[in-house]
This record gives structure tokens, C-alpha cells and sequence, in this order.
């Protein structure tokens, strides 16, 4: 027994300084800092966003009294109803066409203030920002005002021109039109702003020598300046894409989804299903669908960035 | 080392001192020796109406020692049904909260029955309407108790002079202020032409047709007034019936002479409607009226509340409850009864409709004749038929008597206003009778 005492005291105590040591150099690692520094971070994300995604996964697989397990008896029920096939079309046109709209519109504008000499570009920069600033919630109340059904100001300003009135909130076309426009205001800053930060990443050496080889306006911005914004302009979309997926204040303010569900989108008829109607794993259903379409689309966008970097 | 040991004279004797010594000492009860309550209020819209809730709260929590906390929760954006689905899935929150219509439904598993309540209330107060039994009710149990802040009838609130001036029809001769109404000849056949008449005078009833509770429970009482369910009691799918086929040819004939951009309209469009001057008449409670006094007030003296035109199979207007919800989960269950039992006594009920400016409604029969709807003006007795004082209609809710929770998706979904928008806007009948099948079909999952 004494023996074994007497042999065991080496090994343990060289053990336990090869452990102090292990640790030591685990603490001293930059990862190791980086992981403990970011902990915080991680659990906020792990409690505000992982938590709540998967509650609603689990919700998604609950019973309309949320006391039976229905696996995707949701989901199943959900693809035989006309409205939600409805709102999936809904939701495309309205995420696709707002998202190709902000990104013209955001890389016109980005040249055009690109283009002003510096000293006064920083103002009209912030200004071009406003929309992107305000809460949409409130600045998607005054456009509820300028539309108003019976007392809009934009029909007031075109009866001056002996045109209209038009039913902005009331006709099906002219109702997703409105929310498409209000989308594409409240969102083209932020692509303006990306796409000015790329732009001016951009040498002007490779303009020069394209000038040189006689490119034209066109051939300029062809070869030139959307190869070198490929990439921002791929992750600005995306990201873009996901947020204009999720929308919801700017059709709920201004439409409710209304009229005949010609303007529902997967967050507002999620809402509709899940609060209003007090069928809350339905709803989980409703907004969980949009997940594997927008992971599909960022598979996609992503792997292309990651290629072309590597390629660089 | 010693140890003294208690003898079982010794213990008899000590335990006979203690408790004498117990029971004699004088008891001194705190400040709040009940224990606590929370309780959540909607957010009431007329200024001042919260303030009397606190004082009666505030009294009985001084007379029964109980502490009380009270929130107001807006119904802004649905706000108050999210903290009902919140408190339901957290189980916790306040020990009562104040619910709209299907809430309590919606969320049975999750209240306390509250028959001990009611039972007696009904005694003293009398009875409850249907509306109010549908959806407080089930299975006998009382869910919750009828609250009087925000229960409201949408009837329609009329402008005198328009009313005279293009359709003929005299309100305040139909609903005369302190007598029962003479108003046979006001039916559906009356206010299609009254309609019409307005319209062609540049004065259309302000009637919407969106998806908000407004629109829902005008078509809702329209539908009834024709015997139409979309889904009957007993849960099956009556859609394509004549009833049905009667309403919608109506509101077909109806929505040619309502603004063109009804179909937009949220629960604010009436109010404006009213309140700017344009309209003849709108189906809401006194509130857009009551706004009128302060902004409009040439507007607001040719204003008169009444009821609704009678249909082929009955006199029908829109009644939407709120109620008091009491969680199961509540620590407090005595104390959130008592108060209930207060609140809901003949003189805290005539205190919520003072305040309200006579907005607010109680459930109860003995309670409809009160001297606010008598009072209140200008012009005086515009209020006076709003609380229904001769029973002169029935007070209902869109999409009853479908079981409640099938009758929720109903409502929220807009079933009726879509049925009439389709046909109006061109669609055939049966297109628009298998569309709303095929929706209620699906309303009906468990």
C-alpha cells in the first residue's frame, strides 16, 4: 500500500502540472479569449434567438389546443388551403419585386452621390439615409395618411392634373403596389449606402485603364465596377431578401393584409392565423415556412461569395 | 455534561401557555394582509374613463386589504389579445385580465370557472343577453365574467338632418329619446333605399368592407337579419343555403352605394366618414360621435344613435362583450373574486358608464335604463336607445352560432365581408359560395 503511495506521488503531481499547464495554455490561446469575450454575446443570441426558434419549431408540431403532438399535420393542412398557397405567391412577389427595386434604385443613387465632389457628399448621404433611419412603424403611418381612402394627398396633388382618384388601399393591384412601394422607400438607402462603400473600394486605376482602352460609359460599369460589387451586391440581397421575407409592420399599418388578402404576407397571415385567430401552432407553421426557402436561397448566394473569394 | 430533560408535565404545561398566549394576543392585521392582485384593464379610449377604474379598485383594495396592481392595455394593434396569448403560454402573469370577445374561448383550458360569480350577479342584476352567454359560456361554466368598460353595440349613429333631407326617414320620430322605438318600418328594404337616397345625395352611409371588426360585425348582423350561417350550431357547413344566397344578393344591391373605397376601411374610416361631414350615417358605438362633440361639434348635435333595420328574420344588431378573465394560475383566487363581485355591482357598472360618457355597455337586463344614455348630448337622447332599453333587437355577434372557436376564424378571417366583396366585384354566386365552404372547411381543424 506504501509502495504504491510512494510510486503514485510523481505520476499524480507531474499529472497535475501537466494539467496546470494544459489549462494555462488553453487560457493563454487567442481562441480561447475570443470564445470567453464573445460568451456573453452568444448566450443573448442563444436565449433571444435560438430559444424562441426552437419553441416555435416546437410549437409548429402542436394541435390547434396545443396538447397533441401532430408532427407536420401543420404543415400538411397548411399546403391544401388556397389562401396559404395564396400568400406564398404573395410573399414572393412582394420580397422579389421590392428586393430588385431597392438594388437599382440603391445603385443609381450610390453613383449619383459617388459622383458629387466630397466635401458636400456627407450631407446628402445623411439625407438619403432618413427613410432608412425612421422607424417604419411611424414612417409607414404618414404613407397611410398620403393614402388615405378618402382623404389622400396624393390624390388631392394628381386631381390637379385631371387624374384619378385612385383607390391606393382598396383595389387589389394598386393596394401591393403601395406596399411594394412603401418597402422599396424604406429600404433603398441601406443598398445605397453598401453599394457607396463598394464603389469606393473600387481603384480608379481600373477605370482609367479601361478609359484608355476606349470603354464607354456602359462597358465601364459592365466590366468594371459590377465584377469588382459583386459580392456586396450578392450579400445585400440576401440579407435584404430575409428582412423583406420577414416584413410585417409596413403591410400591416398599411393594409392589414386587405383587400380580399391580396396583400397578406407570411408575417401578417401568420398573425392573422396564430393571434388573432388563437390558432398559434398554425401560425409557428405560417412563419416557419419561409425558413427553407430563404436557407436555400442563402446556400446558394453564399456558396457563390465564398467561390469567388477563394478564386481572388 | 448535563442535560435537563422536559418532564411530559412539563411539555403539556409549556404547550397549554403557548397556545393560551396565541389565541389571547391581540391580532394585528397589516395594511395589506390579504395578499396581492394584479389585475390588467383595456385601455380605455375616453379620457378619464381609466381613472374611475383605479378609484373603484383602489376602495375595495382598501376595504378587503388586498393590494392591488393595475395595468391599462391598449387594443391598439391587437395588443391586449397578444399579453392574453403571452400570460396563457407563460402562465403567469395577472391574476385577472380583461379579455375581447372569443378570448375566453379561445383560452377555457386556461380560466377559472367563475359560476360562484355570476350565479349571484345574474340574481341581482339580471339576466345576461345571448351574446354574452355564447361567449362567456361553456358547457355551463361561465368563463369569465361580462366586464362593462369596452363592451359596446355598433348600431347605427345617423346624422338627423342628412337622414330628413335625402332619404325622408325622421331618427329621432323612428327612436324617440325616452320611448320605446317606432320603428317597424325600418327594415332592410328601408335602409337600402334610405342608402341609395344618400348616396345620390352626396352623403353615402359609411359603411366598410375590410377586414377589421367594424366591417366584420355590420355584415354580421346583416347575414342574420337574413337567417344566414355560414356554419350552424351543431358545427356543420351551411354555406350554400338561400339565406345565404339572400344576404349576399343584398349586400350586393347595398355596396353600390357605399364610398368606392370601403373595401380599404379600417375601424377609423367610419369614425373620420362621421366626423368630417361626409356621411349620413355610420354602424359604430357612440364613440365617433363622442369625438364629433370635441372636433366637430355642428357635426356632433345631428347625431343619433339607434337600432338596426329589421330583416327577413329578425331585428339583429352587433353586441361585442369584453370580459374579465381570471387565470387558473392565479395565487389569489378569493381576492380576484370578491373584486370581480365588485366590480360588477349595480353601482361600480353605473360608474363605468358615467365615466365612459354612456360608451360603455353592461350585460346585465337590469341595467340597460340608466340616466347617462338619457342624459348625455347634444343633442340630449342621442344615447338613449344605444343600450337597447325595450329589447327592441337582438344583440348577436358575426359568424354566431357557430361553435365559438370555429366562429373565431370566421371573424378574424373576414369571411362574411370577402363573401360580399367577391360577389359584389363580379364573381358568380356559387364561385363565392364554394370559396367560403372551403374556407370554413378548414376552420374546423381541433
Amino acid at each position: 500500500m506504501a509502495d504504491a503511495v510512494v510510486e503514485q506521488g510523481p505520476t499524480v503531481r507531474a499529472a497535475r502540472a501537466r494539467k496546470s499547464t494544459s489549462l494555462r495554455n488553453a487560457l493563454g490561446r487567442k481562441s480561447t479569449v475570443a470564445f470567453f469575450l464573445t460568451l456573453p454575446l452568444i448566450l443573448l443570441i442563444a436565449l433571444l434567438v435560438l430559444y424562441p426558434a426552437v419553441y416555435s419549431v416546437h410549437l409548429a408540431t402542436l394541435n390547434k389546443s396545443m396538447q397533441k403532438f401532430v408532427g407536420f399535420g401543420n404543415f400538411l393542412f397548411l399546403f391544401k388551403r388556397d389562401t396559404f398557397w395564396m400568400v406564398v405567391k404573395q410573399s414572393c412577389i412582394f420580397a422579389v419585386t421590392a428586393v430588385f427595386f431597392k438594388a437599382l434604385i440603391g445603385f443609381i443613387v450610390a453613383h449619383f452621390v459617388h459622383n458629387i465632389p466630397a466635401k458636400g457628399q456627407r450631407k446628402w448621404r445623411g439625407m438619403l439615409l432618413v427613410p432608412w433611419v425612421i422607424p417604419p412603424a411611424m414612417s409607414t403611418l404618414a404613407w397611410l395618411w398620403l393614402f388615405d381612402p378618402s382623404y389622400s394627398a396624393f390624390n388631392y396633388t394628381l386631381s390637379f392634373f385631371g387624374i384619378g382618384p385612385i383607390n391606393w388601399l382598396g383595389d387589389n393591384l394598386w393596394a401591393r403596389f403601395s406596399v411594394i412601394l412603401v418597402n422599396i422607400w424604406y429600404g433603398a438607402p441601406f443598398f445605397m449606402i453598401m453599394y457607396l462603400a463598394a464603389l469606393k473600394s473600387v481603384p480608379d486605376q481600373l477605370y482609367e485603364a479601361a478609359a484608355i482602352d476606349g470603354a464607354n460609359w456602359w462597358q465601364k460599369i459592365w466590366y468594371v465596377t459590377l465584377p469588382m460589387m459583386r459580392n456586396i451586391i450578392a450579400i445585400t440581397a440576401l440579407f435584404s431578401l430575409i428582412v423583406t421575407f420577414a416584413n410585417f409592420d409596413i403591410v400591416r399599418i398599411l393594409t392589414s393584409g386587405g383587400p380580399l388578402d391580396q396583400t397578406h404576407i407570411f408575417a401578417t397571415w401568420a398573425f392573422k392565423v396564430g393571434i388573432e385567430g388563437s390558432d398559434i401552432p398554425l401560425g409557428a407553421s405560417v412563419s416557419l415556412f419561409m425558413v427553407p426557402i430563404l436557407a436555400i436561397a442563402a446556400i446558394f448566394i453564399l456558396r457563390d461569395v465564398s467561390k469567388r473569394g477563394n478564386e481572388a | 455534561m448535563s442535560r435537563k430533560t422536559l418532564t411530559r408535565r412539563q411539555f403539556v404545561a409549556a404547550t397549554a401557555m403557548s397556545s393560551a398566549a396565541l389565541i389571547t394576543a391581540p391580532y394585528v392585521r397589516g395594511a395589506y394582509a390579504a395578499g396581492k392582485i394584479s389585475i390588467g384593464f383595456w385601455d380605455h379610449w375616453v379620457p378619464g374613463a381609466n381613472d374611475a377604474s383605479t378609484t373603484m379598485v383602489k376602495a375595495w383594495g382598501e376595504k378587503e386589504k388586498v393590494e392591488v396592481s393595475i395595468d391599462y392595455i391598449t387594443s391598439n394593434n391587437n395588443k391586449i389579445q397578444l399579453t392574453v396569448a403571452a400570460e396563457a403560454q407563460a402562465k403567469s402573469g395577472h391574476d385577472i385580465l380583461q379579455m375581447p370577445t372569443w378570448w375566453p374561448h379561445a383560452y377555457a383550458e386556461s380560466l377559472e370557472p367563475v359560476n360562484d360569480v355570476m350565479e349571484p350577479l345574474i340574481k341581482q342584476n339580471g339576466e345576461v343577453n345571448g351574446t354574452t352567454k355564447y361567449l362567456g359560456q361553456a358547457g355551463g361554466k361561465w368563463l369569465a365574467v361580462p366586464a362593462t368598460p369596452g363592451s359596446q353595440i355598433k348600431g347605427p349613429c345617423s346624422r338627423i338632418d342628412l337622414m330628413k333631407k335625402h332619404a325622408g326617414i325622421d331618427v329621432q320620430e323612428m327612436y324617440p329619446a325616452g320611448a320605446p322605438a317606432k320603428a317597424d318600418n325600418w327594415t332592410m328594404e328601408t335602409f337600402l333605399k334610405a342608402a341609395e337616397a344618400c348616396q345620390k345625395g352626396g352623403n353615402p352611409f359609411g359603411i366598410g368592407l375590410g377586414e377589421t371588426t367594424d366591417s366584420v360585425d355590420t355584415a354580421g348582423a346583416i347575414f342574420q337579419s337574413f337567417g344566414a350561417e355560414l356554419v350552424n350550431a351543431k358545427g356543420d357547413v351551411t354555406v350554400k343555403t338561400d339565406a345565404v344566397r339572400q344576404a349576399l344578393e343584398y349586400y350586393k344591391k347595398l355596396i353600390a352605394f357605399l364610398p368606392p373605397d370601403a373595401p380599404s376601411w379600417d375601424d377609423a374610416s367610419n369614425n373620420k366618414w362621421l366626423i368630417s361631414g361626409r356621411g349620413a350615417m355610420i354602424l359604430n358605438p357612440p364613440s365617433a360621435w363622442a369625438v364629433a362633440r370635441r372636433d366637430a361639434p355642428q357635426v356632433a348635435e345631428q347625431c343619433w344613435t339607434h337600432g338596426f333595420p329589421a330583416g327577413p328574420k329578425g331585428r339583429f344588431a352587433p353586441f361585442l362583450p369584453y370580459f374579465w378573465g381570471l387565470w387558473s394560475f392565479s395565487k389569489n383566487k378569493e381576492a380576484a373574486k370578491s373584486l370581480l363581485t365588485y366590480l360588477s355591482q349595480p353601482a361600480s357598472i353605473e360608474k363605468f358608464v358615467a365615466a365612459s360618457g354612456g360608451y360603455d355597455l353592461p350585460a346585465y337586463a337590469n341595467m340597460t335604463t340608466l340616466k347617462t344614455w338619457a342624459e348625455e348630448g347634444p343633442p340630449k337622447g342621442t344615447l338613449y336607445h344605444y343600450p337597447n332599453p325595450n329589447n327592441h333587437q337582438t344583440l348577436s355577434i358575426a359568424a354566431s352560432p357557430a361553435p365559438p372557436k370555429v366562429a373565431q376564424q370566421i371573424y378574424f378571417q373576414a369571411t362574411l365581408t370577402k363573401m360580399a366583396l367577391r360577389y359584389a366585384q363580379g364573381e358568380k354566386m356559387e364561385a363565392t359560395l364554394a370559396w367560403a365552404e372551403g374556407e370554413c372547411e378548414g376552420f374546423m381543424r381541433s
